[in-house]
């Protein structure tokens, strides 16, 4: 609001109230999460970050697997001992893990093949990610109580 | 007579409703601190407003120290891109109340860019790859009736989506590969490259094609889709990395 006082204008308030209080005093919250906050991508972002998880950890399956396949050509006493040693229930649960892995890894490689290279692929991408867990979740349920069966219930 | 009425009962505008916000913004001044750090403020907003009518609101009333850029407002200059609440949009673009205002909203610089100071960051790494792919017309020829190079309405619409960018960097700075590897092309350069690449009059495509067919082109792109959900223009980011990787393997089409 201006007021005419002496045929100038002049503002009604002191020039120092002008600018209103800060509602709060402002208080430096210490950084909770020091490196900023997580980007928060969507099915896109999630099936890259578990493609390179499972796509990591089934390197690191291959290499052991290749070490003790191989061990057969060496010495099948020795091959036999280390088959043996993986027929407990952590190694069971560990297979569960590996197929799950695989599956997933499997399933969204397809996946990334059509967006690549089918014209609608990007268009469609996430309604395939969704395609991809639905499939994913069948294999496993196909797998997972068969193989329960196997570590817990005995001799199947 | 509308006159008469409007005398008598002078207009006095409907109370409107107001909310406050609480924001919660990543600090930085390269002259006190030594890492980033965030701060709350609360402020009064109405429906209309936008989150860069609130920092101008805390910039303005509360911490004049308070650092970001914007010029136009209006989502047309690309200036004030930003991480809200871990997304990348732009702050002119942006309701308040659109986001969940029953929490404080995070805001931040975007990722993968050297953070000079609070919301600011240092663009060149990003303009450099920008520059790389030649971003205009490559034509030597002389046009058939040496007036102008004419261009159907197919032609045209082969590459309107990309002619659509701003360069704010929300799509290269959403990029998990950008953020790792500062060498990638990032999604930015390669939709200005296919807004050449696919246009009829140019002449150099083939010289975009094979700077993008680097190690750090367009074959870092693991289709995360980041770059196509922070779009604030709606380009189809993912789509024309894809048909780039396309023309590199089969030629233009």
């Amino acid at each position: 609001m201006i007021i005419r006082k002496e045929g100038s204008l002049l503002p009604q308030n002191p020039p120092d109230t002008l600018a209103s209080k800060p509602l709060s005093t402002p208080k430096i919250s210490f950084p909770r999460r020091p490196a900023g906050t997580l980007y928060r991508g969507r099915e896109g972002m999630w099936s890259w970050v578990m493609h390179r998880i499972t796509g990591v950890a089934i390197y690191f399956f291959l290499l052991v697997h290749i070490l003790d396949t191989s061990l057969v050509r060496l010495s099948p006493e020795s091959y036999n001992a280390v088959i043996s040693s993986y027929k407990t229930p952590i190694m069971g649960l560990g297979e569960i893990a590996l197929v799950a892995a695989i599956g997933l890894h499997a399933l969204n490689g397809l996946r990334i093949i059509l967006i690549d290279f089918w014209s609608v692929g990007t268009k469609h991408q996430r309604l395939m990610f969704y395609i991809v867990i639905g499939l994913w979740i069948v294999l496993l349920a196909g797998f997972v109580p068969r193989q329960l069966m196997h570590i817990f219930g005995g001799a199947a | 007579m509308s006159n008469a009425v409007m005398e008598n009962s002078p207009a006095v505008p409907a109370e409107i409703a107001t909310f406050t916000a609480t924001l919660i913004l990543r600090r930085f001044d390269p002259d006190k601190d030594a890492e980033p750090y965030w701060q709350d403020f609360d402020v009064v907003m109405q429906g209309t407003d936008r989150v860069l009518d609130a920092l101008h609101k805390i910039k303005w009333e509360q911490d004049g120290s308070l650092s970001f850029r914007r010029s136009c407002a209006h989502g047309v200059c690309g200036s004030d891109a930003m991480r809200i609440n871990g997304k990348n949009r732009l702050a002119c673009k942006t309701l308040i109340k659109d986001l969940d205002i029953s929490k404080p909203i995070y805001i931040e610089a975007i990722k993968g860019l050297p953070l000079e100071k609070d919301l600011i960051v240092n663009m060149d790494p990003f303009l450099e790859s920008f520059k790389a792919v030649n971003p205009f017309l490559m034509a030597g020829s002389v046009p058939k009736d040496g007036k102008e190079r004419k261009q159907s309405p197919i032609e045209r619409a082969r590459y309107d989506d990309t002619t659509k960018c701003i360069l704010c960097a929300a799509c290269t700075s959403s990029c998990p590969v950008f953020w790792t590897d500062g060498q990638y092309f990032g999604p930015a350069a390669i939709v200005n490259a296919h807004r050449f690449i696919f246009d009829s009059r140019d002449e150099g495509s083939q010289v975009r094609l094979d700077i993008l067919n680097d190690k750090e082109g367009v074959w870092r792109c693991r289709t995360t889709f980041n770059c196509t959900d922070a779009c604030p223009r709606g380009i189809e980011v993912t789509k024309a990395i894809a048909e780039v990787k396309q023309a590199i393997l089969r030629g233009k089409s």
